[in-house]
Protein backbone atom coordinates (compact mmCIF):
# COMPACT_ATOMS: atom_id res chain seq x y z
CA UNK A 1 0.00 0.00 0.00
CA UNK A 2 1.45 3.51 -0.78
CA UNK A 3 2.70 5.86 1.89
CA UNK A 4 0.35 8.56 2.81
CA UNK A 5 0.67 11.49 4.04
CA UNK A 6 -0.28 15.17 4.94
CA UNK A 7 -0.04 18.05 2.67
CA UNK A 8 -1.04 21.41 4.14
CA UNK A 9 -2.01 23.61 1.27
CA UNK A 10 0.19 27.16 2.52
CA UNK A 11 -2.13 29.49 0.93
CA UNK A 12 -5.22 28.39 2.40
CA UNK A 13 -4.07 27.81 6.08
CA UNK A 14 -4.79 30.11 8.59
CA UNK A 15 -1.90 29.18 10.80
CA UNK A 16 -4.47 28.47 13.96
CA UNK A 17 -2.09 25.65 14.86
CA UNK A 18 -5.36 23.23 15.23
CA UNK A 19 -3.50 20.17 13.16
CA UNK A 20 -0.79 20.68 15.48
CA UNK A 21 -2.50 20.01 18.45
CA UNK A 22 -4.38 17.03 16.48
CA UNK A 23 -0.66 15.41 15.26
CA UNK A 24 -0.74 12.27 17.25
CA UNK A 25 3.38 12.06 15.40
CA UNK A 26 3.93 15.20 16.33
CA UNK A 27 5.06 15.86 12.86
CA UNK A 28 3.62 19.47 12.22
CA UNK A 29 4.68 22.91 13.02
CA UNK A 30 3.51 25.98 12.32
CA UNK A 31 6.37 27.66 10.65
CA UNK A 32 6.96 31.44 11.59
CA UNK A 33 3.18 32.20 12.44
CA UNK A 34 2.30 31.73 8.67
CA UNK A 35 1.49 28.51 7.42
CA UNK A 36 1.65 24.47 8.84
CA UNK A 37 4.61 22.41 7.79
CA UNK A 38 4.92 19.04 7.95
CA UNK A 39 7.28 16.43 8.13
CA UNK A 40 7.64 13.57 5.94
CA UNK A 41 9.61 11.50 8.05
CA UNK A 42 6.95 11.65 10.61
CA UNK A 43 3.75 11.73 9.38
CA UNK A 44 1.78 8.51 9.31
CA UNK A 45 -0.88 9.57 7.14
CA UNK A 46 -3.90 9.47 9.66
CA UNK A 47 -5.76 11.88 8.42
CA UNK A 48 -6.45 13.26 11.94
CA UNK A 49 -5.01 16.81 10.89
CA UNK A 50 -7.56 17.21 7.79
CA UNK A 51 -10.79 16.51 9.98
CA UNK A 52 -9.82 19.27 12.31
CA UNK A 53 -8.60 21.55 10.02
CA UNK A 54 -11.34 24.62 9.76
CA UNK A 55 -9.96 26.12 6.48
CA UNK A 56 -10.19 22.58 4.88
CA UNK A 57 -6.48 23.08 3.94
CA UNK A 58 -4.81 19.71 4.49
CA UNK A 59 -5.24 17.31 1.75
CA UNK A 60 -3.70 13.42 1.93
CA UNK A 61 -1.30 12.56 -0.65
CA UNK A 62 -0.05 9.30 -1.95
CA UNK A 63 3.64 9.54 -1.67
CA UNK A 64 4.58 7.37 -4.49
CA UNK A 65 2.15 10.19 -6.70
CA UNK A 66 2.83 13.44 -5.13
CA UNK A 67 3.59 16.18 -7.80
CA UNK A 68 4.37 19.04 -4.85
CA UNK A 69 5.63 19.46 -1.85
CA UNK A 70 3.13 22.11 -0.38
CA UNK A 71 4.57 24.74 -2.53
CA UNK A 72 1.32 25.61 -3.65
CA UNK B 1 3.60 2.80 14.97
CA UNK B 2 4.40 4.36 18.24
CA UNK B 3 3.55 7.68 18.90
CA UNK B 4 4.72 10.79 20.95
CA UNK B 5 2.86 10.84 24.11
CA UNK B 6 1.63 14.48 24.60
CA UNK B 7 2.58 16.41 28.13
CA UNK B 8 -0.25 18.37 29.56
CA UNK B 9 0.58 21.79 30.19
CA UNK B 10 -1.68 24.10 32.30
CA UNK B 11 -2.61 26.52 29.10
CA UNK B 12 -4.50 23.70 27.81
CA UNK B 13 -7.55 24.28 30.33
CA UNK B 14 -8.13 27.96 29.11
CA UNK B 15 -11.32 27.24 28.06
CA UNK B 16 -12.11 27.70 31.49
CA UNK B 17 -10.95 31.72 31.66
CA UNK B 18 -13.07 31.99 28.48
CA UNK B 19 -16.41 30.45 30.26
CA UNK B 20 -15.28 32.88 33.82
CA UNK B 21 -14.80 35.83 31.88
CA UNK B 22 -18.47 36.07 30.56
CA UNK B 23 -19.57 34.86 34.33
CA UNK B 24 -17.68 37.58 35.53
CA UNK B 25 -18.91 40.39 33.00
CA UNK B 26 -22.33 39.26 33.98
CA UNK B 27 -22.00 40.39 37.79
CA UNK B 28 -19.67 43.18 37.27
CA UNK B 29 -19.05 44.52 33.76
CA UNK B 30 -15.84 46.00 34.99
CA UNK B 31 -14.26 42.87 34.71
CA UNK B 32 -14.74 43.42 30.74
CA UNK B 33 -11.62 44.99 30.74
CA UNK B 34 -9.46 41.52 31.46
CA UNK B 35 -10.91 40.78 28.42
CA UNK B 36 -8.33 42.91 26.71
CA UNK B 37 -5.21 40.62 27.97
CA UNK B 38 -6.72 38.26 24.72
CA UNK B 39 -6.33 41.73 22.51
CA UNK B 40 -2.91 42.48 23.42
CA UNK B 41 -1.08 39.00 23.96
CA UNK B 42 -1.35 37.49 20.78
CA UNK B 43 -0.32 41.09 19.25
CA UNK B 44 2.70 40.92 21.78
CA UNK B 45 3.55 37.35 20.42
CA UNK B 46 3.48 38.67 16.99
CA UNK B 47 5.18 41.34 17.11
CA UNK B 48 7.96 40.73 19.23
CA UNK B 49 8.43 36.51 18.90
CA UNK B 50 6.84 36.61 14.94
CA UNK B 51 4.60 33.06 15.77
CA UNK B 52 1.49 32.43 16.71
CA UNK B 53 1.57 30.58 19.67
CA UNK B 54 -1.21 32.45 21.69
CA UNK B 55 -3.46 31.11 18.97
CA UNK B 56 -1.89 27.74 18.69
CA UNK B 57 -1.61 26.48 22.05
CA UNK B 58 -3.46 29.64 24.48
CA UNK B 59 -6.47 30.92 23.09
CA UNK B 60 -9.52 30.10 25.62
CA UNK B 61 -12.09 30.79 23.08
CA UNK B 62 -10.29 28.03 20.68
CA UNK B 63 -9.82 25.22 22.98
CA UNK B 64 -13.72 26.29 24.50
CA UNK B 65 -15.27 25.33 20.64
CA UNK B 66 -12.82 22.20 20.99
CA UNK B 67 -13.98 21.15 24.03
CA UNK B 68 -17.86 22.03 23.03
CA UNK B 69 -17.50 21.12 19.63
CA UNK B 70 -15.13 17.51 19.77
CA UNK B 71 -15.61 16.14 23.32
CA UNK B 72 -19.42 17.51 23.98
CA UNK B 73 -20.14 16.58 20.15
CA UNK B 74 -21.65 19.76 19.56
CA UNK B 75 -20.20 20.21 16.37
CA UNK B 76 -21.55 18.52 12.76
CA UNK B 77 -18.26 18.68 11.95
CA UNK B 78 -18.88 19.50 8.35
CA UNK B 79 -16.47 21.60 5.33
CA UNK B 80 -17.00 25.18 5.90
CA UNK B 81 -18.01 27.35 2.75
CA UNK B 82 -14.06 27.96 0.95
CA UNK B 83 -15.18 31.69 1.35
CA UNK B 84 -15.13 31.70 5.17
CA UNK B 85 -11.70 31.47 4.92
CA UNK B 86 -10.79 33.50 2.14
CA UNK B 87 -8.45 36.01 2.13
CA UNK B 88 -10.75 38.78 1.08
CA UNK B 89 -13.63 37.72 3.75
CA UNK B 90 -10.78 37.27 6.44
CA UNK B 91 -9.33 40.53 5.70
CA UNK B 92 -12.81 42.42 5.25
CA UNK B 93 -14.23 40.66 8.25
CA UNK B 94 -11.15 42.55 10.12
CA UNK B 95 -12.01 45.71 9.18
CA UNK B 96 -15.28 45.50 9.77
CA UNK B 97 -14.46 44.27 13.08
CA UNK B 98 -11.58 46.68 13.98
CA UNK B 99 -14.22 49.90 12.43
CA UNK B 100 -16.63 48.72 15.62
CA UNK B 101 -14.18 48.14 17.67
CA UNK B 102 -13.24 52.39 16.87
CA UNK B 103 -16.72 53.08 16.93
CA UNK B 104 -16.96 51.45 20.47
CA UNK B 105 -13.69 53.63 21.65
CA UNK B 106 -15.84 56.43 20.50
CA UNK B 107 -19.48 55.68 22.26
CA UNK B 108 -16.57 55.67 25.52
CA UNK B 109 -14.97 58.99 24.35
CA UNK B 110 -18.29 60.60 24.58
CA UNK B 111 -18.89 59.54 27.78
CA UNK B 112 -15.40 60.69 28.50
CA UNK B 113 -15.96 63.94 27.42
CA UNK B 114 -19.34 64.56 29.01
CA UNK B 115 -21.23 64.68 25.23
CA UNK B 116 -22.27 61.18 25.84
CA UNK B 117 -23.88 59.37 28.74
CA UNK B 118 -23.43 55.98 30.22
CA UNK B 119 -25.57 52.77 28.83
CA UNK B 120 -26.30 50.56 30.79
CA UNK B 121 -26.99 47.84 28.11
CA UNK B 122 -24.61 45.84 25.88
CA UNK B 123 -25.20 45.24 22.30
CA UNK B 124 -25.32 42.00 20.35
CA UNK B 125 -24.15 41.21 16.77
CA UNK B 126 -23.83 45.21 16.27
CA UNK B 127 -27.44 45.73 16.07
CA UNK B 128 -29.52 44.20 19.14
CA UNK B 129 -29.83 46.23 22.46
CA UNK B 130 -30.42 44.50 25.67
CA UNK B 131 -30.04 45.40 29.26
CA UNK B 132 -27.56 44.61 31.26
CA UNK B 133 -28.13 47.03 34.36
CA UNK B 134 -27.96 44.97 37.09
CA UNK B 135 -23.99 44.31 36.22
CA UNK B 136 -22.91 48.11 37.27
CA UNK B 137 -24.36 49.92 40.48
CA UNK B 138 -21.01 52.95 40.13
CA UNK B 139 -17.62 52.10 41.34
CA UNK B 140 -14.83 54.40 42.27
CA UNK B 141 -14.09 54.51 38.51
CA UNK B 142 -15.47 57.12 36.03
CA UNK B 143 -18.53 56.45 33.59
CA UNK B 144 -16.26 55.96 30.61
CA UNK B 145 -14.39 52.96 32.26
CA UNK B 146 -17.93 51.51 32.49
CA UNK B 147 -18.99 52.34 29.59
CA UNK B 148 -15.69 50.35 27.43
CA UNK B 149 -16.59 47.07 29.73
CA UNK B 150 -20.10 47.05 28.33
CA UNK B 151 -18.90 47.99 25.12
CA UNK B 152 -15.92 45.81 25.11
CA UNK B 153 -18.13 43.50 26.37
CA UNK B 154 -20.75 42.94 23.72
CA UNK B 155 -17.72 42.60 21.05
CA UNK B 156 -16.73 39.41 22.95
CA UNK B 157 -20.15 38.06 23.80
CA UNK B 158 -21.07 38.66 20.13
CA UNK B 159 -17.72 37.01 18.32
CA UNK B 160 -18.08 34.04 20.55
CA UNK B 161 -21.83 33.56 19.76
CA UNK B 162 -20.78 33.64 16.61
CA UNK B 163 -17.68 31.22 16.91
CA UNK B 164 -20.53 29.26 18.91
CA UNK B 165 -22.95 29.43 15.51
CA UNK B 166 -20.14 27.97 13.04
CA UNK B 167 -19.03 25.75 15.51
CA UNK B 168 -22.25 23.83 15.47
CA UNK B 169 -22.58 24.08 11.97
CA UNK B 170 -19.32 23.15 10.02
CA UNK B 171 -16.07 21.92 12.48
CA UNK B 172 -15.11 22.78 15.61
CA UNK B 173 -12.61 25.66 15.41
CA UNK B 174 -14.01 27.24 12.24
CA UNK B 175 -14.32 30.75 14.23
CA UNK B 176 -9.99 30.68 14.08
CA UNK B 177 -10.31 30.39 9.79
CA UNK B 178 -12.05 34.14 10.43
CA UNK B 179 -11.17 35.71 13.23
CA UNK B 180 -10.06 39.18 13.29
CA UNK B 181 -6.98 38.23 15.81
CA UNK B 182 -6.21 35.30 13.78
CA UNK B 183 -5.78 37.23 10.09
CA UNK B 184 -3.97 40.53 11.98
CA UNK B 185 -1.33 38.17 13.92
CA UNK B 186 -0.89 35.45 10.48
CA UNK B 187 -0.71 39.46 8.54
CA UNK B 188 2.13 40.74 11.31
CA UNK B 189 4.18 37.19 11.28
CA UNK B 190 4.22 37.11 7.34
CA UNK B 191 5.13 40.44 7.21
CA UNK B 192 7.63 39.33 9.83
CA UNK B 193 9.06 36.57 7.52
CA UNK B 194 8.75 37.63 4.10
CA UNK B 195 11.81 36.61 1.92
CA UNK B 196 12.33 33.55 4.35
CA UNK B 197 12.30 29.61 3.73
CA UNK B 198 11.12 27.28 6.19
CA UNK B 199 13.03 24.42 7.52
CA UNK B 200 12.60 21.90 4.60
CA UNK B 201 14.14 24.57 2.70
CA UNK B 202 11.25 25.11 0.48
Amino acid sequence: MAKRRANPRRRDCVACGVCVLQCPNGAIHVHRGCYAVVDEQLCMGCGLCGQACPADAIDLMDVKQEGNNGNN
Amino acid sequence: MATTKKKTHWYQYLWIWSILYFALGFFNILFAWLGLIDFILPLIFAIVGGNKWFCNNMCGRGQLFWVLGRNLKCSRRKSAPKWLSSKWFRYGFLTFFMTMFGTMIFQTYLVFSGAGTLRKAIKLFWTFRVPWKWAYNGSVFPDWVAQFGFGFYSLMLTSTLIGLIVMVLYRERTWCSFCPMGTMTQGICQLKARGDRDDNGR
